[in-house]
Order: C-alpha cells, then sequence, then structure tokens
C-alpha cells in the first residue's frame, strides 16, 4: 500500500534520511522503531510531502506521491496522529473532528454525523467533552481527540508519531488496544514509537531506524527477540 | 458643565460610531496577522482606494441623473464594487508582495519592507491617476443634512447611523464567518497551526489569499463608510486611518479577531471623550496613552494571549 524506496531526505546539507526503502502491506501493523534524531519522524514528514526527498521515491496505492503537495497527499487517504497530538486547542473537541474531516467536506452531513458517531463510539468521554476546548483536556483525552479527527477522514492509511507519548502508563496500553480495534477495522497502520515493547506486541513487522539508515527488518516476534532491539530499546542489557 | 453635559451623548455616539469604523479597518490587520504573523502596512492603503472607488461610484451615479439619489440604492451600489475591488487588491498584495517573499524562506523583516513599499506604491498609484487634490463627496445628495431625529434627547443624523449599522452587520458577518463556516474554520486552523492545518488537508495559501480578500474587503467598505462621513478623501488618507486602526487591533489583541473590534470601539470613545473632556488637539496623544497604559498591564492586549516568541511582533 505504500512504499518508500531509496529516500534521501536532507534538512540543509545534513542528511535526515539515508537510502531508506520500506514497505507497508494493506492491512499491515508496522512499527517504526528508533531513538532520538534517528529519522523516524522525518520519514512521516517524507510520506505526508512537509519535507521533500533529495531522491528516491514514495508510492501509495500504486501512485508516486512524493513532490506532491501535503493537501493532495491526504487527499489520497493518509491521515496523521502527530506527535505531541497538535491539536487545535482554541477549537471544541467538535470543531477538531470537523477539521479531521476536511477532505471529505463535499461529502453528505449524514456521513460525517456517522462518522462522529463512530468515533464517539471508540471513546465515549469525547461525546461529554465535544463543545470543550481542545487545549484544556488532558493528556490521555487530547490523544483521544488526535486519534479521532485522524479518523474523521476515513483513511486507508494512518500514520501515527509517538502515540504513548506523554502518556500514563495505564492509558498508553488503552492507546495501543484502540489502534489494534481500528486495524481491525480494516485501516492499515504505520506507528513511529520510542517505546518499543509495547509497538512491537501489536505491530505486525517492524523497521529499525538509526542515524536516518534502515538497520533492521523484520517481523515483530523476530524484533522482539533481537538482541540490538532488545539492548537498544527494551532497556535490557 | 452644563454644556459638557449635554453634548457628552451626542460625543458618545459620534465616538462609538468612529470605533466601528476603526474596528472594521483593524479587522484586516488583525486577520492578516492571525494567518502570516506578519503586519500588512498597505491596509490603510487598501481602506483608501475602497474611498476612491465609492467616490468614482457616487460622482457617476450623480452625474448620470439616470436614477433617484437613495442611499438604499446608492450606498450598496458605492460599497459592492469599493470591496470587491479592495479586496482584489488585497489578493495582488499578497501574491506579489507577500507571498514570493515567505515561499523563498523571508524571516520577519522583508516582508514588512515589502508592505511599506506597497503602501508607497498604492499611495503613488492613486495620486498619479487621480491627482493629488482631495476629492470631495456629495453626501448631502445621498443623506439630505436635515435627515436627523432625536432619540432621547440625542440629537442623530441617519448617516450615523446607517455607518455604524452596516459597520456593525460586517462585524457580526466576519464572526459567523470565522465561528461557524467550514472556510472560517479552515481559517482558525492555519492560524493555529499551519503545518496541521495542511496535513488534515487545507489549502494553506488558499486560505491565506481568502483572508487577504475578506480583510481588504472590509477595509475597502469602512473606506466608503469614512468618505460619506467626512465627505473629503485624498490619496494620503489611509496613512493615519490605518495608523489608528493598526493600535485598536493591538489594543484589542492583534491576531484576535473580537479583540480588533472592542479595540476599535475602545479607540472611538476615548477619542470622543478627550476632544469633548479635555481638547481635540489631545486626542491622537489621549489614545495612544491608553494603548501604551494597556500593553504595560497586558502585553497582549486586552483579549490577546501570551503568544510564543516566534508568534510576536
Amino acid at each position: 500500500m505504500l512504499r518508500l524506496e531509496k529516500i534521501m531526505t536532507y534538512y540543509g546539507s545534513i542528511a535526515a534520511l539515508k537510502d531508506v526503502s520500506l514497505e507497508i502491506g494493506k492491512g499491515e501493523v508496522v512499527c517504526l522503531l528508533g531513538g532520538n534524531a534517528s529519522g523516524k519522524s522525518t520519514t512521516m514528514k517524507t510520506v505526508l510531502g512537509l519535507v521533500k526527498p533529495r531522491s528516491g521515491s514514495v508510492t501509495f496505492a500504486g501512485e508516486r506521491i512524493d513532490g506532491l503537495d501535503t493537501q493532495a497527499i491526504v487527499s489520497k487517504g493518509i491521515s496523521l496522529v502527530p506527535e505531541a497530538r497538535r491539536l487545535f486547542g482554541r477549537m471544541t473537541v467538535w470543531e477538531n473532528l470537523a477539521m479531521g474531516a476536511y477532505t471529505r467536506r463535499d461529502r453528505p452531513p449524514a456521513e460525517f454525523e456517522e462518522d462522529v458517531a463512530r468515533v464517539y463510539g471508540l471513546f465515549p468521554r469525547l461525546k461529554e467533552r465535544r463543545d470543550q476546548y481542545a487545549g484544556t483536556l488532558s493528556g490521555g483525552e487530547q490523544q483521544m481527540v488526535a486519534i479521532s479527527r485522524a479518523l474523521m477522514a476515513r483513511p486507508q492509511l494512518l500514520l501515527m508519531d509517538e502515540p504513548s507519548m506523554g502518556l500514563a502508563p495505564v492509558f498508553v496500553d488503552q492507546v495501543f488496544d484502540i489502534i489494534q480495534t481500528i486495524n481491525r477495522q480494516g485501516t492499515t497502520i504505520l506507528v513511529v514509537e520510542q517505546n518499543a515493547s509495547v509497538a512491537l506486541s501489536i505491530a505486525h513487522r517492524g523497521y529499525v531506524l538509526q542515524n536516518g539508515r534502515i538497520v533492521m527488518a523484520d517481523s515483530a516476534a523476530a524484533l522482539l527477540r533481537a538482541d540490538g532491539v532488545r539492548r537498544a530499546y527494551l532497556g535490557e542489557a | 458643565m452644563a454644556d459638557l453635559l449635554s453634548i457628552l451623548p451626542q460625543q458618545l455616539v459620534f465616538g462609538v460610531t468612529l470605533g466601528m469604523v476603526y474596528g472594521l479597518i483593524a479587522l484586516g490587520y488583525t486577520m492578516v496577522y492571525g494567518v502570516l504573523f506578519m503586519i500588512n502596512f498597505a491596509h490603510g492603503d487598501v481602506f483608501m482606494i475602497g474611498a476612491y472607488m465609492g467616490w468614482a461610484v457616487l460622482v457617476a451615479v450623480i452625474d448620470a441623473k439616470v436614477m433617484p439619489i437613495n442611499p438604499l440604492l446608492v450606498v450598496p451600489l458605492m460599497m459592492l464594487p469599493a470591496m470587491l475591488f479592495a479586496g482584489v487588491i488585497g489578493l495582488g498584495l499578497e501574491r506579489l508582495a507577500y507571498r514570493p517573499l515567505y515561499l523563498r524562506g523571508a524571516t520577519r523583516l522583508g516582508p514588512l519592507i515589502s508592505a511599506i513599499g506597497a503602501s508607497i506604491f498604492l499611495q503613488n498609484s492613486v495620486m498619479l491617476t487621480e491627482g493629488a487634490r482631495m476629492k470631495v463627496l456629495a453626501t448631502y445628495r445621498v443623506f439630505p443634512r436635515d435627515w436627523r431625529f432625536d432619540i432621547l434627547g440625542v440629537n442623530v443624523s441617519v448617516l450615523v447611523l446607517v455607518i455604524a449599522g452596516i459597520a456593525g452587520i460586517m462585524m457580526w458577518g466576519l464572526n459567523a464567518l470565522v465561528q461557524r463556516t467550514t472556510l472560517g474554520r479552515s481559517m482558525r486552523a492555519v492560524a493555529e497551526d499551519r503545518e496541521i492545518a495542511a496535513v488534515m488537508g487545507v489549502n494553506v495559501w488558499g486560505v491565506v489569499a481568502t483572508t487577504f480578500f475578506v480583510g481588504s474587503a472590509l477595509g475597502g467598505a469602512a473606506g466608503v463608510l469614512v468618505g460619506l462621513y467626512y465627505t473629503q478623501i485624498d490619496f494620503f488618507m489611509g496613512y493615519s486611518a490605518g495608523l489608528k486602526a493598526f493600535t485598536a487591533a493591538v489594543l484589542g489583541g492583534i491576531g484576535n479577531i473580537r479583540g480588533a473590534m472592542l479595540g476599535g470601539l475602545i479607540l472611538g470613545i476615548v477619542e470622543s471623550l478627550a476632544s469633548t473632556l479635555i481638547n481635540p488637539a489631545f486626542k491622537d496623544a489621549i489614545s495612544f496613552a491608553v494603548l501604551i497604559l494597556v500593553l504595560v498591564f497586558r502585553p497582549g492586549g486586552i483579549l490577546g494571549e501570551a503568544l510564543p516568541d516566534w508568534k510576536r511582533v
């Protein structure tokens, strides 16, 4: 469904992604592991066209999308749950959902209502909070809004950048349960995480990025057993 | 003292009207600031061009002698082309004077200088095409001088009520647009987080351009209203009106739409009270003293928030 081939992305003269190739099949949950500044977020930004790769290609559903505007790329069915959530804090929860459905703004309102009902089903709390400003919610509630906002576009591919960041441990499990539920409902997911154990526990496959290079690619089960991953990301000696 | 009390209500009505017009112009500054974090110093000149457009229509309507000079007909006839033309000028400014700079990675200073250049360009264009001498609007043909009446002992002219009414309707309309429509929501999204707005599928530069159009159209409408009220316009009128409106926007909290309206009202009322109670010569000094006082205690303006560093002027 999504294929990156030999991507080189630069910030000025510094290479942030070096020859990155990866692939996500329809219906998969793929996780991208790596430490700080390993290129995880840059990979997402490259897919979304927020930064342009200097060389290489990004293909989505059989179509080249590198070189397109962000707006055009997301209209093809890619949504993002951004790092640190980045909600529109001065908008209400409901308005954030409406922004999430922006690419579908010309669809009949009934579809929008249906989608709102679906995310309220996933997160009943949001229904109570619908008229509250998103900036006033707790971290966990904000993450619910961020996920819901991304789902409102009815994406085929959902990109999640550090969904566990800054959340209480009990809520981390809940978020990953939801990710699994969303995946079972038919959405392909690419999740970027520092919290490798929880990410690998729900992923089918994973890639490990180091200094902008993919250094490992395997099934989630194999990565969980791999020595390098255990040492680097699972806190084991 | 009794004299003073008798003219005070009158002055207040005048102050509120003036304040609403300031607010209308201030909206253009604050909306553009909201999406681009720049001060469009050419906005005052867009306002001036609106005034000229209104004047040209009024002259044409009076000369044509084909229709009765009815305000219900003439005022919209002046406003619509003025708003449209001012809006198009705003679009042109964004496309030619600002966007190319931002796309090439300009920081704060470049667009600001470009705005000052655009302002001088617009002033000189009008001066060269229309002449440097002021133009006079025959407002009395549309609103006869005896169209005045008393409300609660205050003598007001129909013209003042029409100006306040139009300005009020426009502010209400803009507020509704920004708060309740998809376009307004996308404007707020771009103002709050441009990158995430793009990720939601918003055409960011399209929204910026629309914001320029709407803000400039409101400025053009204010130009017509001011022209009708003062009956004299010249190519330099945008400078002082722009400065006042910009002050109103900062007073209310730059980037905040309701703040611009509130700042305009406060400025208008302060000016009229200062003229009445102290001395008309001091009205500007007092307005700016109020601005300084507000900013000392609330640096972000009355309704403004504490802005992160990168959003500050």
